[in-house]
């Protein structure tokens, strides 16, 4: 079995405003040094499969799902 | 009269199908509430339906599958991988699909708008994402109808007309590729693709709270260059009475809601 880790962040310069209101909250509570918080989004796929096969497949299920291009990048990190 | 045949869309997690058929059913037309399942064929065989059989193609508002992933996605994902043929021959055939708010999002996740470089694009071309509220927006809109050209959804909403349709969504941010957003802006001007922007009740382009949402020049809904898919944020199904506008004692002697003249203009193109 392969884990795969697909994390999907936003692309720089895209507006990321949950980053943006957990920021306004993490300050609210007294956390005054942030200098940047940004919200991403992490899957975690589990796959019988081999690892070659699994990150392609991994890809492959970004390009169709899990990431939209316009404003998305993704990366596979498999465990 | 030809029946007009509308195929109401939904999977779970859809909550507008019944405003929607109720829409159309009060412009003279036979929707029917549809679940996709249905057309994919994983039904009984006595509730099969074939996209092909409808005139028009509805995907009401709501949420689909829990909005997981981004909102839209997995029922665009869904469509696309068990209808494309069918959904590309549809809109080729020049019949009328129009997605109001999660119905919007599925369109443009799928691809079939702006869709400018062909019917359906392998990928998305744009992204309504996250209102730079970041929270859900839930009010009154005004919304000034910007289409020249003539097509099936606004032969009954003059162009310059304003109509005040709700806003209820939290990802309605219309966005382009960071690097060609100009462009792509420019191209929907020149293929007069924009239909409705958002206004101040002075009728001018204005920032939050009239753009609920931050959307790229105002954009409320947009069609593809053929003029036959529609998507846009705002719910016409939800204003087809007087009574749901919220001026509505104030405006006495008006029966119809600003809603119902698009659902007729839908109608009346396909008979």
């Amino acid at each position: 079995m392969v884990v795969a880790e697909i994390r999907i962040e936003l692309k720089p310069g895209v507006a990321d405003p949950e980053g943006r209101n957990t920021r306004k909250a993490l300050e609210l509570l007294g956390f005054n040094d942030i200098r940047g918080v940004r919200s991403i989004k992490m899957f975690e796929v589990e796959l019988d499969a081999d690892p070659a096969v699994a990150r392609q497949e991994c890809e492959e299920m970004c390009r169709r799902l899990l990431a939209n291009p316009v404003i998305q990048k993704y990366r596979v990190d498999l465990r | 009269m030809k029946a007009v045949r509308v195929c109401v869309l939904r999977i779970e997690g859809t909550n507008c199908e019944d405003e929607a058929a109720q829409a159309f059913a009060s412009v003279g037309a036979s929707p029917e509430k549809v679940h996709l399942k249905q057309l994919l064929g994983q039904c009984p065989s006595d509730r099969r339906r074939e996209l092909d059989s409808y005139d028009v193609l509805m995907l009401p508002g709501g949420f689909s599958a829990g909005d997981y992933v981004r909102a839209g996605a997995i029922f665009a994902a869904r469509l696309k991988s068990g209808l494309r043929k069918e959904l590309v021959a549809f809109v080729e055939a020049g019949r009328p699909v129009i997605g109001v708010c999660n119905g919007f999002q599925v369109l443009v996740e799928l691809g079939l708008l702006p869709a400018m470089d062909g019917t359906m694009a392998e990928a998305p071309e744009a992204a309504l994402y996250t209102n730079d509220s970041g929270r859900f927006e839930c009010r009154p809109t005004l919304l000034r109808q910007e289409r020249r050209g003539k097509g099936p959804f606004t032969a009954g909403i003059p162009h310059g007309s304003v109509v005040m349709c709700p806003s209820a969504h939290a990802e309605g941010k219309l966005m382009f590729p960071r690097g060609t957003r100009r462009r792509t802006l420019e191209r929907l001007l020149e293929n007069d693709q924009i239909v409705f922007r958002y206004v101040n009740p002075d009728g001018e382009y204005a920032g939050y709270p009239w753009c609920p949402n931050g959307s790229i020049y105002n954009i409320a809904g947009i069609c593809n260059p053929a003029g036959n898919v529609l998507g846009m944020m705002p719910h016409p199904e939800r204003v087809l009475r007087r009574e749901t506008h919220p001026d509505w004692t104030r405006t006495p002697g008006r029966e119809e809601g600003d809603g119902l003249p698009l659902f007729r203009s839908i109608v009346e193109s396909v008979r």
